[in-house]
């Protein structure tokens, strides 16, 4: 084993990490809030693919995680796009203002 | 793959020193875990947005030291670059337009108490802490045991992945019509009544 530190426990850094933007997913109510928690979430499925690779050796790794890092990006601007419109709209950031179909 | 795999493996550096190595950087990563879990716990619990953003940043950055402790650091300068520098700054300028009005100089004061530094500016001098620990031990410890370098990445990139490249380029300009159409304002609505009409 080459390995510097246990690969166990970044994945279970990730595990940690993603759980705790799962809860500020479920939790906050605030769409900024539900932003910053699935980019922390992105984020701990990089970790995840960065640990695997290193483990391994691999190089797939890393180019795993330069695709998650694309979507992160191209989410968070659609995102961002779509939270100025629904603040147009509702003059709120409150998602459950936003829950019906039709505004 | 098994080609792959021979082809991967000049690239990994393995000539350091464990039994030195293996402690100080099992340290340094315990040491950035704990600050990165601390600031997100910290940035999904604040009631205020921008001091959020603060901790947020301060997590992201722990991620990157992480990734330098896996020996990965073109993930890390990616890390700082995309994640902590423009996607935070996204965020941070939708906080700011969403805040207009009268009430913005109150609140602008209320976010820059100098007490709500305190906090990032810890966790965040830890980080700094363990960067320059890693830099001036840098042939005990190097950039861990199995390097992988930004060349490798970029030959597996245009590779074996060149698909994968071209579905991100696809995608990146999905998210920039997306952007440009959903941010134009009110003009469109109008015109599409006027049509209608």
């Amino acid at each position: 084993m080459m390995g510097t530190i246990p690969p166990e426990h970044g994945i279970f850094l990730a595990i940690l990490l993603f759980l705790l933007g799962l809860t500020g997913v479920l939790v906050r109510r605030n769409v900024i809030f539900m932003l910053m928690s699935l980019e922390i979430m992105l984020n701990a499925a990089g970790l995840a693919f960065i640990v695997a690779g290193a483990a391994w050796g691999q190089v797939e790794g890393h180019v795993m995680f330069l695709f998650i890092l694309t979507m992160a990006a191209a989410e968070v601007a659609v995102g961002l796009a779509l939270v100025l419109r629904m603040y147009h709209c509702f003059k709120t950031l409150d998602v459950d203002a936003a829950s019906k179909m039709r505004g | 793959m098994k080609r792959r795999r021979r082809m991967s493996k000049p690239f990994c550096r393995e000539d350091w020193n464990h039994e030195t190595g293996n402690r100080d950087m099992n340290t340094l990563f315990y040491m950035a875990s704990f600050v990165a879990v601390l600031s997100t716990v910290l940035a999904i619990s604040r009631l205020n947005a921008v001091h959020a953003l603060l901790y947020m940043a301060v997590s992201l950055m722990a991620v990157a030291l992480v990734f330098l402790t896996y020996g990965a650091p073109f993930a890390a300068a990616l890390e700082v670059l995309i994640y902590a520098g423009a996607i935070v700054v996204l965020l941070i300028f939708v906080v700011m337009m969403l805040n207009r009005g009268p009430a913005t100089l109150r609140e602008e004061r209320d976010w820059l108490r100098p007490g709500m530094w305190v906090g990032p500016g810890i966790l965040s001098l830890i980080l700094l802490g363990e960067l320059v620990t890693v830099f001036f031990q840098t042939p005990e410890i190097g950039l861990a045991g199995r390097a992988v370098e930004p060349k490798a990445v970029g030959m597996a990139l245009f590779g074996p992945y060149a698909i994968g490249v071209e579905l991100a380029s696809l995608l990146l300009l999905a998210g920039l019509v997306a952007a440009c159409h959903l941010g134009r304002g009110e003009e469109p609505k109008k015109s599409g009544e006027e049509s209608e009409k």
